[in-house]
């Protein structure tokens, strides 16, 4: 589904990207986790295609198309969707009227017609009750003055509205309490299907817990040093980063 | 064009007035000694208004009774209708829906002879002292050939009154000058919009003075839409008189022209007056729109509040000039001002200049501006979601615009602007 061949990009002079490979398949789920800085965001912005980044080399296939040749509409309409580690607060604009233009952007460009306001409402109400989001929250400018908690639901909405191919989930669970960070992990769930991937990444095993991983990579310093299964997590949360930088760091 | 020439030879050949002869007189008079602003005159420095006025103008003075036809302002169709037509005032055109009694619709000249002769003698000209420029006299010269509308006091009106400026331009340039007097009666309650259309697209020039008092307890919703197209240019000086406990909320909205100036007075001539100034202008090709506004605080505890919204395209510009006058017995007033533009042209401009002059030490002002462009962040989350580049453009946009729009309370008009504006941003899906 997404293959990523020794990707190399950087901001303003920086190569924060340095090399990185993986390789996720329909109905994988993928965790990463890093120390701060390494480039994980910066990973989550290249694929969904910031403008900031500059891909220096390598390669990015998505689906069979080469994803770094698509605008980051097309990347979304291909079923490509990031959610947010900091979403952005956009007054003025409606989060339902939003969210209707983006489900419907994404039928017209695979050919079908736009959905009317009641069919709309319809799977709205679905996706709302499986995310337990609440009416309000979508009658207001979008994310404006949402807390930390309601803005990463917002992004599980939207990824519910949208139902991705590959969910790429950037630290959607900081910031969430207990049952907020269940009711995510439910979401993730319940999308999950053998069709489906997603890469999630995380600080903490705690989501971990929730989402079961297939894989668990390490990203440090713009690489992936380590690929392991989900046990990898767990020893991470024991010793922390320091073996496996010390290790890195003698690799290179 | 000799400016001073033209408009004495077109004086002589205009219809006599029977009661604002002196009126015309002393402005032509005042026209004759300033002439047209020169481009150094500093309220005209964006503004080159002597370029518009071309060889080739026509200027018709007296009212013909041609047939004329125009599109009606959606969203209004039951409103009252005024219409001029080439900047005189057309009675056969003009349609009222209120009961009789409630308003009386008239020529100014008829105004100025009449049981309303007191009104007119005390309003008429107010503004000149504002706009000492020739401009404003120019307009003076040719009075006799506007309206004058007055609201009963203590009436409120059903429905607006929608004055419409026709330009009758099929078969040629055009320059009009249409002028009102507008007077709402104590505790009255008015809506008036102005709009502008031509029949055809060769270019125009208006210049227009309304002039309206607001009495006591009065309550006056004004609207100016200009959306007439790239070859209608516009020097128009909106001037309220405001009366004890008076309110006004005036909306300033620009989508199109060649060269527009709008001047909004608003004279906070008595004590608890309270105006709120609304204006968005969403401008492209390379209509350039110049907004300046006075706000005349005279007495104590008056209240206003101003905030205008620019978007420039393609080689447009936008420019901005807002001046709050506190004169020293205008203790406890409160002004605010802001001017917010963006940007989304590689060849827009804007520019934006407030003028604070505050001669009273208990009072409470503020103003800010910004010139900015679309936020990136919000666009590329727009993006991320497969929202074209496009319409999360027009989707920022239309916020932008949303605290404008959102003031105009009657809804027909709201809509069909929100629509006008959707469509000039191009959202679509
Ligand atoms: N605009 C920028 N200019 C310079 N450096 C930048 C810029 N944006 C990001 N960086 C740097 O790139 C590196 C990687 O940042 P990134 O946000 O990808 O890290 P991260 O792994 O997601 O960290 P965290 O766990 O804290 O979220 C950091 O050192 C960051 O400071
Ligand atoms: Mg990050």
């Amino acid at each position: 589904m997404l293959k990523i061949e020794n990707l190399q990009a950087r901001i303003e002079e920086k190569e924060i990207l340095k090399g990185i490979n993986l390789d996720i398949k329909p109905g994988e789920i993928h965790a990463i986790m890093g120390p701060n800085g390494s480039g994980k965001s910066t990973l989550a912005s290249v694929l969904a295609g910031r403008a900031d980044y500059e891909v220096t080399g390598g390669s990015v296939e998505f689906l069979g198309k080469d994803l770094l040749e698509l605008s980051p509409e097309d990347r979304s309409r291909e079923g490509l969707f990031l959610a947010f580690q900091y979403p952005v607060e956009i007054p003025g604009v409606s989060t339902t009227n939003f969210i209707k233009t983006a489900v419907n952007e994404k039928r017209k460009y695979q050919g079908e017609e736009p959905l009317d306001a009641a069919q709309f409402l319809r799977i709205m109400k679905e996706k709302m009750n499986l995310v337990e989001i609440n009416q309000s929250l979508l009658s207001r400018s979008l994310n404006e003055g949402f807390s930390g908690g309601e803005k990463k639901r917002n992004e599980i909405f939207q990824m519910a509205m949208l139902e991705p191919k590959l969910a790429i989930l950037d630290e959607t669970d900081s910031g969430l309490d207990i049952d907020a960070l269940r009711i995510v992990a439910n979401g993730v769930n319940q999308l999950r299907s053998k069709d489906n991937a997603f890469l999630v990444v995380t600080h903490y095993q705690r989501l971990l817990d929730y989402i079961v991983p297939d894989f668990v990579h390490v990203l440090y310093n713009g690489r992936i040093v380590k690929s392991g299964t989900k046990e990898l997590a767990l020893e991470l949360e024991e010793r922390g980063y320091d073996f496996i930088k010390s290790e890195a760091d003698q690799a290179v | 064009m000799d400016a001073i020439q033209f408009f004495t030879d077109a004086y002589a050949q205009q219809s006599s007035s029977l009661h604002l002869h002196a009126f015309q007189q002393s402005n032509l008079d005042a026209f004759s000694t300033m002439g047209l602003p020169a481009i150094k005159h500093e309220e005209w420095k964006y503004t080159k208004i002597r370029n518009l006025f071309k060889d080739g103008l026509t200027y018709t003075p007296t009212l013909s009774n041609s047939e004329i036809k125009f599109q009606t302002l959606k969203g209004t169709e039951e409103a009252n209708r005024i219409v001029f037509v080439n900047g005189l005032y057309n009675a056969a055109l003009t349609h009222l829906i209120e009961a009789e009694g409630n308003i009386v619709v008239k020529p100014l000249d008829t105004a100025a002879g009449d049981e309303d002769a007191e009104l007119v003698k005390k309003h008429l000209g107010h503004s000149k002292d504002y706009h000492l420029d020739g401009i404003n006299a120019l307009n003076g010269a040719f009075a006799a050939g506007g309206v004058f509308i007055k609201v009963k006091p203590n009436v409120v009106l059903t429905q607006p009154i929608v004055i419409y400026h026709v330009t009758d331009n099929a078969n040629g340039m055009i320059f009009s000058q249409p002028r009102i007097l507008g007077y709402l009666g104590k505790n009255a309650e008015a809506t008036i919009i102005e709009t502008y259309v031509s029949t055809g697209n060769s270019e125009s020039l208006s210049n227009e003075v309304i002039e309206m008092c607001v009495e006591r307890d009065a309550n006056l919703l004004y609207i100016k839409l200009q959306n007439e197209g790239a070859h209608s240019s516009h020097t128009g000086t909106t001037h309220i008189r405001q009366l004890e406990k008076a309110m006004t909320q005036a909306i300033t909205i620009s989508l199109s022209g060649a060269i527009v100036r709008n001047n909004l007075n608003m004279i906070m001539e008595a004590e608890y007056g309270e105006s709120h100034m609304y204006g968005l202008y969403l401008l492209n090709g390379n209509t350039q729109v110049d907004n300046h506004t006075i706000v005349d605080n005279q007495m104590p505890h008056c209240f206003s509040n101003e905030l205008y919204k620019g978007i420039m395209d393609d080689s447009s510009s936008g420019i901005f000039n807002g001046k709050i006058f506190v004169r020293k017995d205008a203790q406890k007033t409160n002004a605010y001002q802001s001017n917010k533009n963006v940007l989304i042209g590689a060849n827009a401009s804007a520019n934006t200049k407030p003028q604070l002059e505050i001669f009273a030490d208990d009072v409470k002002c503020s103003h800010g501006c910004t010139i900015g462009k679309l936020d990136e962040e919000a666009l590329f989350y727009l993006r991320a979601r497969g929202i074209s580049e496009t319409n999360a453009k027009a989707l920022l946009l239309h916020a932008f615009a949303g605290d404008i729009l959102q003031q105009i309370k009657y809804e027909g008009l709201r809509t069909h602007i929100d629509e006008l504006i959707s469509e000039r941003l191009s959202f679509q899906i």
